[in-house]
């Protein structure tokens, strides 16, 4: 780090990095547009999932969270993060 | 028979106007006959940016409608013998024109010129369609902003949808300072998001601003560093292997100096 940065740094002007913020950003909305998946239908196939599951585990409903994202090789991945709470002993 | 390439790039306000009349300035300074078409029926530009807001008679929609013959229509450029420009219509709605009659129009046009710049407007309904119906090659225009990226993306999707395969981008108004800073996206950066070829970089420069008050494009002055990357897309268009141009933040007076003389 040079004095001009430093300088500017200790006066608080410099914002950091915030290219990586837009490409982070940008990585996310894409995945979205590109895949072509609205919220509505992301919503469904939460409540779908939830069902689904349901008959077979007790499961955390409000904290189940579906996502899509890119992963590492630009692929669209669908992301379930689905907390358990008990294995049902028979399936419902 | 020549080509015709269309420029786009969905969001409005990045440069597509500026692009399209330094491309087909640039065209027509390397000997080609080229004619620009504006297709932003309703808030047309071209004219305006060319200098030639004074000399038009006829229009676009005069043409499709056959009120007018296209030749009648054609503006000759002021300083150039091989460049025309066919006008947008200002008082009605891109509904004037469909795809089929743009189609017909490109066709007609190319037999006359090696070059048929389109200019599309902003957006993705009917000027788009209209835009990209006749168009062989297509260059998307960008800026190293969030709201710009995703539109370039989004009409990437759309122009390969209509069978317009590998676009080439123009990256426009990066400022290398704040590249360097890491408060920019750069080149690479677009490049790898957007998973397209670059046609080229155009620097930030306050001389488009100049050349656009006087109707002049910059292109023509070597002066502007806007204009030297603008002449080198327009040889890589033309085939030509041109390197981008070193956009390294100059760090001292003496190299801004070297940087001055040799490029005049």
């Amino acid at each position: 780090m040079n004095i001009g940065d430093f300088i500017s740094r200790f006066f608080g002007k410099d914002s950091g990095n915030s290219k990586n913020v837009a490409k982070e950003r940008l990585r996310l909305v894409l995945v979205h547009d590109r895949a072509n998946v609205s919220p509505e239908i992301l919503e469904k196939l939460r409540e779908d999932l939830i069902e689904v599951i349901n008959k077979y585990m007790e499961i955390d409903q409000t904290a189940l969270e579906v996502s899509l994202n890119s992963s590492v090789d630009d692929s669209i991945a669908l992301v379930a993060n689905i907390p358990i709470l008990g294995i049902r002993r028979h399936a419902l | 028979m020549g080509e015709v390439l269309v420029i786009t790039s969905g969001k409005g306000g990045v440069g597509k106007t500026t692009t399209t009349a330094n491309i087909g300035a640039g065209l027509a300074m390397s000997g080609k006959k080229v004619v620009l078409v504006d297709t932003d029926i309703g808030l047309r530009n071209l004219d305006v940016v060319m200098g030639l807001e004074n000399r038009i008679v006829y229009d676009i929609v005069d043409v499709v409608r056959e009120q007018c013959r296209l030749k009648q229509a054609l503006i000759k450029d002021k300083r150039f013998d091989g460049l025309f420009l066919l006008p947008a219509a200002q008082t009605k709605d891109k509904t004037a024109v469909s795809e089929e009659q743009m189609r017909k129009l490109c066709f007609d046009l190319k037999e006359e010129f090696d070059f048929v710049v389109v200019d599309c407007p902003a957006g993705i309904e009917q000027g788009f369609k209209n835009a990209v119906a006749g168009a062989e090659r297509a260059i998307v225009v960008t800026t190293p902003e969030v709201s710009a990226v995703r539109d370039a993306d989004r009409i990437i999707g759309l122009l390969e949808a209509t069978g317009l395969k590998d676009p080439k981008l123009v990256i426009n108004r990066i400022k290398p300072q704040m590249v360097k800073k890491g408060d920019m996206m750069s080149i690479e950066d677009m490049i790898d998001i957007l998973a397209v070829d670059l046609l080229g970089v155009v620097p930030d420069d306050e001389f488009i601003i100049v050349s656009t008050n006087k109707g002049e494009p910059a292109v023509l002055d070597k002066n502007s560093l806007a204009g030297v990357a603008f002449r080198n897309i327009t040889k890589r268009i033309l085939g030509e292997e041109v390197p981008l141009l070193n956009l390294e933040p100059t760090t001292s007076w003496f190299e801004k100096l070297k940087r001055f003389v040799t490029r005049s």
